[in-house]
């Protein structure tokens, strides 16, 4: 595993962030969508955690509800989400504004579409500290080279003056992460931020961006659709479906005893560097409709170890030993599965 | 931004760096209608402001002998009037009015609507309800006549004519802003000023406008040739500029008792007025074009 996630956290120290039952709806044309149905989250200072699931099981929702980032006509029905002893989904938006981007930052998937095409990127990643740390126009400016230099953009003084468009896609998701680090925020929320760029690039932003977290000691929320990218950087994971957790737990853990047979599935289904040739399994099936989930345990229809109870039953989150939970009612049998292979 | 510019960024042939700048110009240069406009409106600017080099007559002083000359007569290079002042003069100084008059009721709509406008698209809901209705009604009236009923109300004079025409000229700056902004507040780059902690207001002023005003600033120029017509068309009806201030309007409707025997009274304020709007018609439409090719 990574750098960072060889280091061994401990589970006693008081909680940073902490997202209890947190339901979201959204008023569609074909009926009522839940696109987070009752997910609870937890981060300790310092630790960085993954958030992975296919594309639409809500990973990207849960990030942005935390900041209260949701779309107009998506309204968050139940659940808190707890930052520092503060319920950020009952603060005012002038209250909210004084977390977002000071205490909690975030980061976003396609660094061209996220920097503002016609201002400086020097301006850009000054403004945060200007509007937040109350910095003077010329102090701003400095701390903004300083950050460009840090984020490892060369010749600073010259390109704080550059537009977006003259940076290519890796110097631009680097602006990000200094415009994310502006305020020395607390916790950094990550949108899939490497998605868009290449592997070379994206290997390079991830451990830039673990290497800062844990110089700062910031924490980290990773939300990404590549178990890889969650392996290199994340202490802890949670493993998201049609809206739900199914399964938490570290990253050692997780990936080398998946509880829940959508872990399983997902880690067979992407290539594995240290097994190379084996061959990859796909997912039977399609993340099922959010307008009307299936019953019992939205994974039956498209599980291997589905049983009858499994199409009845609700199953909850479960928690295990230490900081281990699953949301499968027959988790056993994946161990079973590990063992045959 | 720019499709050229956006094309090489590390550079990887040795001219590249100094490509886009040189593209940039010469579609700048290449743009006929924007040249033709800018090159009409320079010679008209030089003229009405340059007219003290042009002509020694004062546009007021009256010369009650020598009414009513025809072209070339008495030294006068088109005539004099009823009051024997110079025509040429009282052309110059009084497109030095209209075009000052004009520019100034452009930007006041312009300020408003564009205030009005961006709030309405950013916040939407009751905000955008009430603005759009608002601008319904101020719309539901053809503009000429609720200008010409409001300086009506007002009293005549310059501040009655930019009162008028920004209580009705806003409405156009506002639907364009609103519309842009609807659309550019759903760019990641807003979610991203917002995740940042960033008020409402300040995300508007410093992210949003700088992407939406260049549609505003193109139908501005369309919009002072509106308001040229306005302003000149007020004079003629008494309502604006008022004599002995010299001014196109007034020209033409002191003119018009003599079209039969002096057609230049009136026939050459009135080509003034049309040449005008032409040159800023062609900048109008230059630059729009220009920005077209320039945005996407």
């Amino acid at each position: 595993m990574s750098e960072l996630a060889s280091e061994s956290i401990s589970t006693a120290r008081p909680l940073q962030l902490e997202v209890s039952d947190l339901r979201v709806q959204i008023a569609g044309h074909q009926g009522v969508v839940r696109p987070i149905d009752g997910v609870s989250l937890e981060i300790a200072p310092g630790e960085a955690v993954g958030l992975v699931g296919e594309s639409g099981s809500g990973k990207s929702m849960t990030l942005k509800s935390i900041l209260g980032l949701l779309p107009p006509d998506a309204k968050v029905t139940s659940g808190s989400v707890v930052f520092d002893g503060t319920d950020l989904t009952r603060l005012s938006p002038s209250r909210l504004n004084k977390v977002r981007g000071r205490r909690i930052a975030m980061i976003f998937q396609e660094p061209m579409s996220a920097l503002n095409p016609v201002m400086r990127v020097g301006n850009q990643i000054a403004e945060g500290p200007r509007v937040h740390l109350g910095l003077s126009r010329a102090q701003s400016v400095a701390r903004a080279v300083d950050l460009m230099r840090r984020v490892g953009i060369p010749e600073p003084e010259r390109r704080f003056r550059a537009y977006p468009h003259e940076f290519s896609g890796g110097m631009r998701q680097r602006v990000m992460i200094a415009m994310a680090l502006s305020c020395d925020p607390e916790l950094i929320l990550c949108d899939e931020p490497t998605t868009a760029l290449d592997v070379t690039i994206q290997d390079q932003i991830l451990r830039l961006l673990a290497q800062l977290c844990h110089e700062s000691g910031t924490s980290l929320m990773f939300v990404t659709h590549d178990l890889p990218v969650v392996a290199q950087v994340c202490h802890k994971v949670a493993v998201m479906y049609a809206g739900r957790i199914v399964e938490r737990g570290t990253v050692s853990e997780v990936f080398s005893q998946p509880l829940h047979p959508y872990t399983l599935d997902l880690l067979r289904s992407a290539p594995d560097v240290d097994h190379p040739g084996q061959s990859l399994v796909p997912i039977p099936g399609m993340p099922p409709s959010l307008v009307s989930p299936p019953s019992g345990c939205r994974f039956h229809p498209r599980c291997q170890f589905a049983e009858d109870d499994c199409k009845v039953s609700d199953p909850p989150l479960r928690l295990l030993e230490g900081d281990r939970a699953t949301a499968c009612l027959h988790f056993e049998r994946c161990l079973d599965q590990i063992g045959t292979n | 931004m720019s499709a050229v510019s956006a094309a090489p960024a590390p550079a990887p042939a040795p001219a590249p760096a100094a490509a886009p700048v040189r593209a940039r110009r010469a579609r700048w240069y290449r743009q006929p209608t924007l040249m033709a406009g800018l090159v009409l409106l320079a010679i008209i600017l030089f003229m009405c402001y340059g007219a003290p080099l042009l002509t020694t007559f004062n546009p007021d002083t009256q010369n009650l002998l020598q009414p009513l000359l025809g072209v070339g007569q008495g030294g006068h290079l088109l005539g004099t009037d009823q009051e024997g002042r110079d025509t040429f003069a009282r052309l110059l100084y009084g497109g030095q009015v209209d075009l000052r008059v004009a520019v100034i009721a452009v930007i006041f709509p312009f300020i408003l609507g564009t205030i009005l406008g961006s709030l309405a698209g950013y916040f939407g809901g009751w905000v955008d309800a009430i603005i759009m209705r608002i601008i319904d009604i101020v719309v539901a009236f053809p503009f000429f006549v609720l200008v010409i009923a409001l300086v009506f109300v007002l009293g005549t004079g310059e501040k009655s004519i930019y009162i008028a025409i920004t209580a009705v000229g806003w409405v156009s700056y506002a639907r364009i802003t609103r519309g842009e902004i609807t659309v550019a507040k759903r760019q990641e780059y807003v979610l991203a000023a917002q995740s940042g902690g960033l008020s409402s207001l300040r995300i508007i002023g410093r992210h949003l406008l700088p992407n939406v005003v260049t549609q505003s600033i193109v139908y501005a120029m369309s919009d002072i040739v509106q308001d040229i017509l306005a302003i000149v068309t007020l004079s003629y009806l008494g309502l604006g500029i008022q004599p002995p201030t010299p001014d196109w309007g007034t020209m033409i409707s002191a003119g018009q008792n003599f079209l039969t025997t002096q057609w230049q009274l009136t026939t050459i304020p009135g080509l003034a007025v049309v040449i005008t709007g032409l040159a800023l018609s062609l900048v109008g439409d230059g630059l729009a074009d220009l920005l077209r090719t320039g945005t996407s």
